[in-house]
């Protein structure tokens, strides 16, 4: 068999630069693989990767925004405008990491998971503590 | 215009195998829109690694489902070791293809009871059921579990399979080949299937590739993309195609998973053939710190993981997208125009897994 591994690139981009970067993925022809936030201890910032390959190529790239403590609360355009399906991964990264992604449609208000537990689980910011 | 309705569908519902609820917009007994909403079994499985090492959390990957256990285990395992630069050993990943591919083997044979039992075909669904479990006690035999097998370890596998086992395997494919070419005429040509599955839920590969979707479900509306064309494990070393089809309906869905069956037993064959002598595991040291995102293919479809390390035992992310998550848009977008009698259908159709989805 003739395997396609596929390039897997993850690359770092502002904020403002993700509805840009996901509308030239559209483009192109890529699906949104998943999106997902990661809370990064040691450096105490928040992580937005979001995932697009191709189906042909098999090649991904994974964007990321990187948002330090200090602009943890700084908004991020949600692209569901663009990926509709983003939607899911959106609320999700609202819920459970306070990611301050704005116009998510369909917003689930931070009710996508029925759990007790208060959210987000990531730690308070500083001068909230 | 009829009067327009709200049908809440599920979370508990007899033909539901999980727990999804749906708010159905009805007009006329046609589905008009379908709203989904889960989180009725979120286990926060992802947070773990906050008190689980990354040694542990192979066997927490592998509880995110019951169904795609072993495919969740490898592919937490597979992105640790692309962190933490391991080689595995080439019958590691051989060993690891066989049991892959025995997992869909059950997984397939699984959503097609489910299927049958959807549509009413109680017969049907035994014989499903009767089969699979011949394969889950080939999964015994080789690994000591028949749900969570717990043979991935980061750095290669726990168990070996013995030629004794090997034989034993071929003779269970040989077994599952000969009944489901027997279930794949009753699925394929009976008349009161047809009526249930052709024509029904349509989902064209533009609407397939718009909404996201993955795995069978995107395959059936003619995207041919398999996570295992990228030659992870021994994949590289098997002659496969994707598995596709134009039909775009349930009927599609169905040919695709049974023929898919099929290709797993020729795999199998071919790994059993090809697997090489040597060890079944590499030694690992320190802490996995970087990231790596890995894909592969479950047999609900492509599965997607996520691992960031900080040098430590705890890894500061393990993401997990599973197929379901992926294909939900897709299933709500089949289901417009839809009758409101033929929902449970469509529902298993996606071969959905909310524990999966929700972890």
């Amino acid at each position: 068999m003739n395997a396609t591994e596929g390039k897997n690139e993850i690359i770092t981009i502002t904020a403002a630069e993700l509805p840009i970067r996901a509308m030239e993925m559209k483009e192109k022809g890529l699906r949104l693989s998943q999106a997902c936030a990661a809370w990064v201890k040691k450096e105490s910032k928040l992580e937005l990767l979001y995932s697009f390959v191709d189906d042909t190529t098999y090649d991904a790239f994974t964007y990321r925004v990187s948002l330090e403590e200090a602009e943890r609360d700084s908004e991020v355009a949600s692209i569901s405008g663009i990926f509709p399906y983003a939607a899911f991964y959106e609320n999700e990264m609202r819920e459970l990491f306070g990611a301050n992604i704005k116009v998510i449609d369909p917003d689930f208000h931070n009710k996508l998971y029925r759990i007790k537990e208060e959210t987000p689980f990531v730690p308070k910011k500083k001068e909230e503590a | 215009m009829g009067k327009r309705s709200v049908i809440p569908y599920g979370p508990q519902h007899p033909v539901l195998p999980e727990p999804i609820h749906l708010d159905l917009v009805i007009e006329d007994e046609k589905i008009v829109e379908a709203i989904p909403s889960i989180g009725f079994i979120h286990r926060g499985l992802e947070k773990l690694t906050e008190k689980r090492d990354f040694n542990q959390m192979a066997y927490v990957a592998e509880r995110i489902c019951g169904i795609c256990s072993f495919g969740h285990g490898y592919g937490y395992c597979e992105a640790v070791e692309h962190v933490m630069n391991v080689e595995v050993p080439d019958r590691a990943k051989f060993l690891r293809t066989i049991w892959f591919e025995l997992s869909r083997l059950h997984s397939h044979l699984l959503w097609a009871g489910l299927m049958a039992d959807a549509f009413g075909f109680e017969n049907l669904f035994y014989q499903c059921w009767r089969v699979r479990e011949k394969v889950l006690d080939a999964i015994e035999l080789t690994t000591g579990g028949r749900v969570i097998f717990s043979v991935n370890k980061v750095g290669g596998v726990l168990k070996d399979i013995t030629p004794e086992m090997q034989k034993m395997i071929l003779e269970t494919v040989d077994f599952v080949e000969k009944e489901t070419k027997s279930l794949q005429k009753t699925f394929m040509n009976d008349y009161s299937v047809q009526s249930r599955m052709k024509g029904v839920g349509i989902l064209t590969k533009e609407q397939a590739h718009a909404f996201g979707c993955a795995g069978p479900f995107a395959r059936a509306s003619g995207i041919a993309t398999d996570m295992r064309m990228r030659g992870y494990a021994a994949y590289g070393e098997i002659d496969m195609e994707p598995i596709t089809s134009d039909d775009c309906d349930c009927y599609a869905r169905c040919d695709v998973r049974i023929r898919e069956i099929f290709q797993s037993i020729d795999i199998i064959r071919q790994a059993i053939s090809k697997i090489p002598e040597g060890e079944i595991a590499a030694a690992v040291k320190g802490n996995p710190d970087g990231e790596y995102f890995m894909r592969i293919e479950q047999p609900r479809g492509e599965a997607d993981y996520y691992i960031r390390g900080n040098g430590t035992p705890n890894l500061d992310r393990m993401r997990v997208r599973t197929p379901t998550f992926a294909n939900l848009a897709g299933l709500c977008e089949t289901l417009k125009g839809a009758d409101y009698a033929d929902v449970g259908i469509l529902v298993v159709t996606i071969d959905p897994c909310i524990s999966c989805t929700e972890r």
